[in-house]
Formats: C-alpha cells, sequence, structure tokens
C-alpha cells in the first residue's frame, strides 16, 4: 500500500470537516463535523506511524481519542447551556459579543 | 496486497459518501448515523495499517461513546427530528470553495513530498508494544490525559448543571 492513499483519504476527511464546521449552523452539527477532522488527523498518525516502522504514532492516536472524547464532553455540556439560556442552538443567532 | 488495496478502496469510497452525508444531510439524526459509518470505516483503515488495539478503542470510544453522547445532545436540545430545511447557513458556498481550495493544497503538498512511498503494516508492532511505549516512553503524557479526562467530566457536569 502506498502512504500517500492514507494521506488523502485523511486530506478529503478533513475538508469535508472544515466545511461541515463552517456551513453548519446547529452547534450539534459543527460538533460532529469537528470529529470528523480529529478522526482525518488519526489516521495521518496511525499512517505515519506504520510508515516509520514505530508504535508511536498509535500512542498519540490514543491520546487524540481520548481528548477528543472530553471535547465532545465539555461541548455538548456548552451546546446544552446555550440552548437552556436561548431555546435554540442556531449559531448564527449567537451575536451578543459582536459589536 | 491487491485485497487490501480492493479492501482500501470500497472503505474510502463508503468513507467518503457518508462523510459528505454527515455534513450535508437535513436531518440531524441521520447525521449522527453517518458519523457512525464513517467512524467505523476509521476502525477498518486501522485495521488495514495494523493498529488493532486503536481500531478497538476507536470502535468503543467513539461509535459507543461519543455517537451515543451526540444522540443525547440532540435529544435533550430538542433538535426536530424529522427533515429540516434550516440546518445550513448563508456561508454554504464560501465553505465550499475554502474547502475545496485546503484540500487542492493539502493533496498537492502530499504527493509532492511523499510520492509512491511504500508503507508496509505487518513490521508495526502489537497491542503490547503499544502498551510498553504507553507505560514507559509516554508515561506523563498518559497520566496528563488522566487528569484532563478528569477535568473535563467535573467541567461538563458544572456547566451543565441545573442550579
Amino acid at each position: 500500500m502506498i502512504l500517500n492513499q492514507f494521506l488523502l483519504l485523511a486530506a478529503v476527511l478533513f475538508c469535508i470537516g472544515v466545511y461541515g464546521v463552517l456551513a453548519r449552523r446547529n452547534g450539534v452539527l459543527v460538533l460532529m463535523s469537528v470529529e470528523l477532522i480529529l478522526n482525518a488527523v488519526n489516521i495521518n498518525l496511525i499512517a505515519f506511524g506504520a510508515f516509520h516502522d514505530t508504535v508511536a504514532g498509535q500512542v498519540f492516536a490514543l491520546f487524540v481519542i481520548a481528548v477528543a472524547a472530553a471535547e465532545v464532553g465539555v461541548g455538548l455540556a456548552i451546546v446544552l447551556l446555550i440552548y437552556r439560556n436561548r431555546r435554540s442552538v442556531d449559531l448564527t443567532e449567537i451575536n451578543m459579543m459582536k459589536g | 496486497m491487491i485485497a487490501q488495496n480492493l479492501i482500501f478502496g470500497i472503505l474510502s469510497v463508503v468513507m467518503g459518501l457518508a462523510a459528505l452525508r454527515v455534513v450535508t444531510t437535513q436531518n440531524v439524526v441521520h447525521a449522527a448515523l453517518y458519523l457512525v459509518v464513517v467512524l467505523g470505516g476509521v476502525a477498518g483503515i486501522f485495521i488495514l495499517l495494523a493498529a488493532e488495539f486503536a481500531a478497538i478503542t476507536q470502535v468503543l470510544v467513539y461509535i459507543g461513546a461519543i455517537v451515543v453522547l451526540f444522540l443525547f445532545g440532540l435529544m435533550l436540545t430538542k433538535a426536530p427530528l424529522g427533515r429540516t430545511a434550516n440546518l445550513d447557513n448563508d456561508q454554504k458556498l464560501l465553505a465550499a470553495v475554502v474547502a475545496l481550495m485546503l484540500f487542492g493544497v493539502l493533496a498537492w503538498s502530499q504527493i509532492d513530498a511523499f510520492g509512491r512511498l511504500v508503507v508496509e503494516p505487518e513490521r508495526v508492532g502489537t497491542t503490547a508494544m503499544v502498551g510498553d511505549s504507553i507505560f514507559l516512553q509516554y508515561l506523563v503524557p498518559f497520566e496528563v490525559i488522566s487528569v484532563l479526562l478528569l477535568a473535563a467530566l467535573v467541567g461538563a457536569v458544572v456547566i451543565a448543571r441545573k442550579d
């Protein structure tokens, strides 16, 4: 297998995730797109680990998975708090800090 | 090697289409279910790269925990369960342009830098080597991660608590 096929797959997932973060207006869907981005990074880490014949890539991918779990927990808590205060998770309506 | 490439092709096509549906579908629950397809495909890619422990962890943590958390989030924010027309904001076209340009830069630089380098995953270490590596070389980051998880747990409870 070629290293580039994994890297290009990860690039596709990353860019789809970036599109989702920019184009979605529901807070939970934005968090889902962030998960796509983190998974693309994990594919890259493990592909480079396999390429360099080391397990360090796998270890870092496991760390990324743990951080992603923490991120989703806190992110969803924030989204829930926004919902409780504004009765909506529409991110285009959250513009209180706009001058 | 041909079988591996065939499986990679099937997995990548399925993952690409499912990922596109995650960011374009107008039904929030379908987005979460397409996300399951993408995450399962990533686990399959990990197995192709001989990273079986990462693949199992991916299934357990992502599909088992994070997707369930997403479904709870959708439920608690009373997301509309059927089709809704306004899940995308008005900068959709600009976002597509940005994503396509980013992909162009990434793909060009990766092809330019790594060409046709071959990866041979059958020589990579096993789960035992991953465990050794975590508990010897990466012990301090591992402990920091556990503290981070505790902090995130407490923080999520504090933020989302009704008071």
